[in-house]
């Protein structure tokens, strides 16, 4: 069998039911917003089409995608996608160590040239030729690079991956770079968040497998069907901010009323995930839901764009001064009143003085 | 008459001018006011007013400002998009916003002119029929291109709130990931407002000044269109 071993052959080897597989695929085909009938679409894909290994690369990151992924709230899930991926490399979950591990990663080269998905958890650092970041006595640089060349497609996990994320952060000192920004030549797709949801993570390499193709992506190369919503527009909190209604501390009437988080610095409104609508942890909870704003934390740049209390961030050209639009707006709109006002008293004195010489000064 | 036709930049005219035809004084105001507007509601939507109690499904506070906010920023696009027209067929004053003539000598000498006369460094009251240079670099970089981004940044913000694939994401979402982020995208929308607002102020003073200690009219011509000239200072 090897090479020719399909997704369904797999998971059966791994003691999924064949009950259990079906209830997976309608699952996912639910998760993806795809309607019922994906459901045996994605059933008949997974149970014909040979397996794509799932490489995991790990670079400058907390594990905190890796966290999630693995308790993604439907337990099934779970077993039936690690049963599909794990088995071939991931750092931080595979049994295997060592020069045994690094000898996978050589003979999925050899043989899935181009035919596997490399999935990376977090970035790169490119300062002093990458020694911030070494796995098996070479630059993790290399090995991404060397990885990316044979691949199929990329996922980008976590805002690590996607955008830089907290190692990133200003002033960035191992130069911590997003993937987009190292691998040019392969498809990428975006799955950020700090961490992504599982069941969003799950979704996406499900997709892929399954279909072979990339999922529909928006501009910024994220996943139309999990990012394609702002949290703010749904919101079970949003009645209360069409109404007016806000917490304005954390531990006033509106808080324990469960008003709108805005002006606490929720950043919902600028947020595109599906925090608010998956929810975490199985549905049990997510940031605004356990009474603090969302951090914007799919964002590009969240970790540098200010406090987190603040509906108002800052312009990100400022440098080291924390300077929202409105400070610099109020100081601009202050300063050309004075302006006006001395420009005006100094017309006046100018005009009086010429009156009182006579109007031969001019004409 | 004649000789206004023959020679409009004549300073030492004294017959009045058609300065502003009808749709570009009706623009104007639309202008002001939606801008207006926009910037007290856009305000209020980055920093809300006090929370109101009571149930959620009495009020509508946010709603509404956001609703005056759109209905405001529609007004404001639209009638930008006419006043643009207005420029391809309008009089020869109907194009002084959009086009400065960086290419003519004099238009240089001009500017610097204006420049040293608000400086109080030349007593000698600059004339002009249209817009004066130095009121053109301002109208052209903080009206007409502040007015081009805050209508960009503006529509790619709300394509977000009308979803994916809505005819302001098609037409403007584009703009959002060249600055990097909504969020990003947002705050230099409220900077935008900020710098219009600057010019506001500045343009309100001139204008009145002008009115009081220049040689010819400015509040009355954009609200009748005629360029009433005066002889002296006084």
């Amino acid at each position: 069998m090897g090479d020719q071993q399909t997704f369904y052959e797999a998971m059966r080897e791994h003691g999924i039911t064949r009950r259990s597989f079906l209830k997976f695929c309608s699952l996912t085909a639910a998760g993806l917003g795809m309607g019922p009938e994906f459901a045996g679409k994605i059933a008949h894909a997974l149970e014909t089409k040979p397996r794509t290994p799932v490489i995991w690369l790990h670079g400058l990151e907390c594990t905190c995608c890796s966290e999630s992924f693995i308790r993604s709230g439907h337990p099934l899930a779970a077993d039936v996608i690690l049963s599909m991926i794990s088995l071939d490399y991931d750092d931080t979950l595979m049994a295997a160590a060592g020069y045994q591990a690094e000898e996978i990663l050589e003979q999925t080269v050899q043989k899935y040239d181009g035919n596997f998905i490399l999935a990376c958890e977090g970035n790169p650092p490119l300062n002093e030729d990458g020694m911030y970041c070494i796995q098996g006595g070479k630059p993790y640089i290399e090995k991404l690079r060397y990885m990316a060349s044979h691949c199929k497609a990329i996922i980008a996990w976590g805002s690590c991956a996607s955008w830089g994320c907290v190692q990133a952060a200003r002033p960035n000192p191992t130069r911590a770079t997003p993937i987009h920004k190292v691998i040019h030549d392969k498809p990428i797709v975006k799955v950020p968040g700090c961490p992504p949801i599982a069941e969003v993570m799950t979704g996406v390499i499900t997709y892929m497998v399954a279909f072979g193709e990339l999922p529909e992506l928006d501009r910024q190369g994220r996943p139309k069907m999990f990012y394609s919503q702002r949290l703010h527009d749904k919101c079970y909190r949003r009645p209360h901010f069409d109404a007016g209604q806000f917490v304005e501390r954390f531990d006033d009437e509106g808080a324990r009323k469960g008003y709108c988080l805005y002006k606490v610095g929720c950043k919902g409104p600028t947020t595109h995930n599906a925090c608010s609508t998956v929810e975490w942890n199985g549905g049990l909870s997510w940031p605004v839901k356990s009474g603090h704003g969302c951090l914007g934390c799919a964002e590009d740049n969240f970790w540098d764009r200010g406090s987190f209390y603040s509906a108002v961030t800052n312009l990100g050209v400022t440098g080291g001064v924390e300077a929202t639009a409105d400070d610099i707006g109020e100081v601009l709109a202050g300063a050309a009143a004075i302006g006006v006002a001395a420009h005006a008293a100094a017309s006046v004195v100018s005009h009086m003085k010429d009156g009182s010489k006579g109007d031969s000064s001019h004409d | 008459m004649n000789s206004t036709a023959a020679a409009p930049h004549d300073p030492a005219s004294r017959e009045p001018v058609y300065v502003f035809e009808v749709p570009v004084r009706v623009w104007h105001w639309l202008h002001t006011f939606s801008f207006l507007a926009l910037a007290v509601s856009g305000y209020l939507i980055a920093n809300p007013l006090p929370s109101i109690g009571g149930e959620a499904s009495d009020h509508f506070l946010m709603g509404n400002i956001r609703l005056v906010h759109f209905i405001a920023a529609y007004v404001f696009a639209i009638g930008f998009a006419v006043r643009i027209y207005w420029a391809l067929v309008g009089n020869r004053y109907a194009r002084e916003l959009f086009i400065l003539p960086i290419w003519r000598g004099d238009w240089w000498c001009g500017l610097l002119h204006e420049i040293r006369f608000y400086l109080f460094l030349s007593k000698d009251t600059p004339v002009s029929l249209g817009h004066n240079p130095l009121a053109q670099v301002a109208m052209f970089l903080f009206n007409v291109l502040g007015t081009l981004f805050m209508i960009g940044t503006g529509f790619a913000l709300y394509g977000q709130a009308l979803g994916i694939g809505s005819w302001a994401d098609r037409l403007f979402g584009w703009i959002i990931p060249l600055i990097g982020s909504e969020a990003l995208v947002r705050n230099w929308h409220i900077m935008g407002m900020w710098l219009m607002l600057v010019f506001v102020i500045i343009h309100i003073y001139m204008a009145v000044r002008a009115d009081i200690m220049g040689r010819t009219s400015s509040v009355s011509t954009i609200i009748g269109g005629w360029r009433l000239f005066r002889n002296g200072r006084r």
